[in-house]
């Protein structure tokens, strides 16, 4: 092996990567959302979606929605990190494909085309409950939710169908039954 | 209707309740109002600094050798961007700060208005909590709020930013009764299942050792007596960080000395080899562990820590304990004395051959070095202070680079709060201010900054505060003209390229320590030495000591970057002697 010059050492062997779902409970006060990305970006952990907005209006607290991607080491310290921030009051951790969970995403999808082109592309996104939200003699803006890879799917369908503009929200999640993360 | 009291007042009114003494800052134009209001109030003495990082400094050496919080007051702008040094450093170190900035009236800020900067965006990455205060309203909340943070849990720094009008504007003032305890208890996340765990581990194992951290220091003075009670009835080696140092006493025959990569030989070994790894209130840093895949691979760890996100961050652990050190000790103490009459015992007879065999590795002496009558070696140099010293309960700063891990070999301390030194940040000039802050806080004692000649003129202006107070700190430089630790790694790792770690015109320390109003002195041989050091003992003014060093000496033993506690450099002396062997050696 070359000597190292460096007063650091090597990089250790990398583990296996996992998706998960991170969700925190905030004061919604101002810089709130700098610390928690902050934190990511600081750190050097990814954020692949992020959602946000108050879900208690009374409290005053925000709910958001982190999807990232680490080794498990990884992801304990993002949650340890987390839980050490004033503002924060609970982190939920889950993994992608839990089978407890629902995650959601949503996009508007405009396309521009004629009728057939427009029916078409409304036929692609059955699956994944349509609405369509505007409508004119040659364009559609539809609604759908669904997964992150669902939604990357129907996107790459859409191309030939006149898919001109895409806008999508990061995935939220919440537990299946009457459970409640505590 | 209650008396309506400005912001600048309820600052003050906060601090009295939080029964601050001293407040270290620098006044400007954002700050005027609360500068203004210091002359009402007898209690708080301001310390004037000559530079925002050295208030940082000087309040981190005043927090660590008293265990109370540091109190820093900065202006808007440049006075908080100074302070972000000192603020890092203290986050990295765990030392409760509580830094006070000024801000321009909120109706300016986001204007770019002269001396306006992001101030809570520029700290949030190294505070623990930062707040800016745009209601009056919430002034007192927020600044209790700081206290809390900064002093419970694992101690860090917090800032609060007070925009002007703020400080001028009005509010009601309702006085504030600190909560006792606030340490500890809310963090303790251990059962007496964890400690039964732990005892079991610990009486099969046939190879343990602790290692501490400056958790044990933070944890107060009651911790550190506990841990001695702990080692001496288990009978097990201890080997400390360099942050937690004084925790134990360093001339203890079950001391192995510091560990890490300017550790000694036996405490770096035995963390190799052994079976159980108790780890008290450290945090595995990198200088520690060196390479991490190959890190006591032999082992079962145990993880006593404040912090949740300390355990699993660098080195998985077998047993995480997460509580104050001095709370998980003292049950553990209770539960080994309930339950195992006879633990000492049949550890003795355990743990007999480790000890033999740290015997052996402790008989390499690595902390040698060939001394010589003619130039004066730094190592002899601290041991000389060190002899000259030690009757006296002397606080101990450090700058930053070779003199800092000389003195932590060579410096032998029995009590915690005695040594404060920049670790985690490594910042240099760090050790000058710091010895204001302690001298603050001990009048009476002897303060000594163990410095280099580079890293002290970085903030060599607070030798200027020091006279100011009446500061009879000691500032001992050794003076190599090399930033040494740069050339060491220059010369083992970059072929004696000594790029740009010379420092061809150094200012004559004597005539400076005039300039400044104190003494100097300087030692050229050794000699001479014990009877210069004496003297700057007895001036009961600042003093500069040059202390001139051989310039070439490198610092060891050392283990060469990324590699395990096994392979380690020795001193000259065992290269010759081969004692070392193999892959280390190649390094050289």
């Amino acid at each position: 092996m070359a000597k190292s010059k460096s007063a650091y050492s090597d990089p250790g062997k990398k583990g296996k990567l996992d998706t998960h779902i991170i969700v925190v409970w905030v004061d919604n006060e101002a810089g709130v959302l700098a610390r928690v990305v902050g934190l990511f970006s600081g750190r050097g952990y990814n954020i692949e979606s992020l959602a946000v907005a108050e879900v208690d209006p009374k409290r005053g607290i925000s709910r958001i929605t982190i999807v990232t991607t680490g080794t498990p080491q990884v992801i304990e310290q993002i949650k340890l990190q987390l839980g050490k921030l004033v503002p924060v009051h609970k982190v939920a951790d889950f993994m992608r494909g839990d089978k407890k969970i629902i995650f959601k995403e949503m996009a508007l999808l405009k396309l521009v085309g004629n009728t057939s082109k427009r029916n078409k592309a409304l036929k692609v996104c059955k699956k994944f409950n349509p609405v369509v939200l505007d409508k004119t003699q040659k364009s559609v803006v539809l609604q759908i939710t669904a997964l992150r890879r669902e939604i990357d799917n129907v996107m790459g369908d859409l191309k030939k169908f006149g898919l001109v503009s895409v806008s999508r929200t990061g995935a939220v999640a919440m537990t299946r039954g009457s459970e409640i993360f505590k | 209707m209650s008396k309506l009291y400005t912001g600048a007042e309820i600052v003050f009114k906060c601090m009295e309740d939080q029964k601050v003494e001293f407040i270290f800052g620098y006044p400007g134009g954002a700050v005027l109002p609360i500068y203004d209001e210091l002359k009402n109030h007898d209690t708080i003495k301001h310390i004037l600094v000559r530079h925002e990082q050295g208030a940082g400094h000087a309040a981190e050496g005043y927090a660590r050798s008293c265990g109370k919080p540091g109190v820093v007051l900065v202006t808007s702008g440049p006075g908080a961007t100074n302070v972000v040094t000192a603020l890092t450093d203290a986050y990295m170190d765990s030392i409760p700060l509580v830094c006070i900035s000024g801000q321009v009236p909120t109706h300016l800020i986001g204007t770019d208005a002269f001396q306006e900067c992001d101030t809570t965006g520029i700290t949030r990455p190294c505070t623990k909590h930062n707040w800016l205060v745009k209601d009056v309203k919430d002034l007192a909340k927020t600044i209790h709020k700081a206290f809390e943070v900064a002093t419970t849990g694992r101690p860090g720094p917090v800032l609060v930013d007070i925009p002007k009008d703020i400080q001028f504007q009005k509010s009601k003032y309702t006085n504030f009764i600190k909560q006792k305890k606030l340490n500890g208890k809310s963090n303790n996340r251990f059962s007496q299942k964890d400690i039964d765990k732990l005892i079991e581990m610990m009486s099969k194992a046939k190879q343990p050792i602790f290692y501490t951290g400056g958790g044990v220091i933070n944890s107060g003075p009651k911790a550190s007596e506990q841990l001695r009670e702990l080692v001496s009835i288990t009978g097990f080696p201890i080997t400390s960080t360099l942050q937690g140092l004084g925790s134990f006493p360093g001339d203890d025959t079950q001391f192995l000395g510091m560990l890490g990569m300017h550790g000694t030989y036996e405490a770096n070994n035995a963390m190799h080899d052994c079976d159980l790894m108790i780890n008290i209130g450290a945090r595995f840093d990198d200088r520690i562990t060196g390479k991490i895949d190959e890190f006591s691979p032999k082992s079962k760890k145990v993880h006593i820590d404040i912090d949740p996100s300390s355990i699993n961050k660098n080195v998985k652990v077998d047993l995480p304990i997460v509580g104050d050190v001095s709370e998980v000790i003292s049950l553990l103490i209770k539960t080994i004395k309930k339950h195992k009459t006879n633990f000492l015992k049949s550890n003795k007879e355990n743990i007999s051959k480790w000890w033999e065999q740290i015997g052996k590795w402790r008989s390499v002496n690595s902390l040698n070095f060939i001394n010589s009558d003619k130039t004066i070696k730094p190592q002899f140099a601290i041991q000389r202070l060190y002899e000259l010293t030690k009757n006296k309960d002397t606080f101990i700063t450090t700058e930053v680079g070779q003199h800092q891990m000389w003195a932590a070999q060579h410096y032998k301390f029995d009590k915690p709060n005695r040594w404060m030194t920049s670790g985690g940040l490594g910042t240099m000039g760090y050790g000058l201010p710091a010895a204001v802050g302690v001298q603050i806080a001990h009048p009476d004692k002897l303060v000594v900054d163990i410095a280099g000649e580079a890293s002290v003129l970085m903030t060599m202006q607070e030798m200027s505060t020091a006279v100011q107070y009446n500061l009879p700190i000691k500032i001992f430089i050794l003076n190599n003209e090399y930033m040494g630790m740069v050339r060491q790694w220059q010369e083992l790792l970059h072929e004696k390229n000594y790029s740009e770690s010379y420092t061809a015109a150094l200012p004559d320390f004597v005539k400076l320590a005039e300039a400044y109003g104190c003494v100097g002195i300087r030692a050229k041989t050794p000699d001479e030495l014990d009877q210069k050091i004496q003297e700057m003992i007895d001036v009961k003014k600042p003093v500069i000591f040059d202390c001139l060093v051989d310039k070439e000496e490198n610092c060891f033993p050392m283990i060469p970057s990324g590699k395990p506690h096994n392979q380690m450099l020795l001193g000259p002396k065992d290269q010759k002697e081969n004692k070392i062997t193999g892959k280390g050696k190649t390094l050289v």
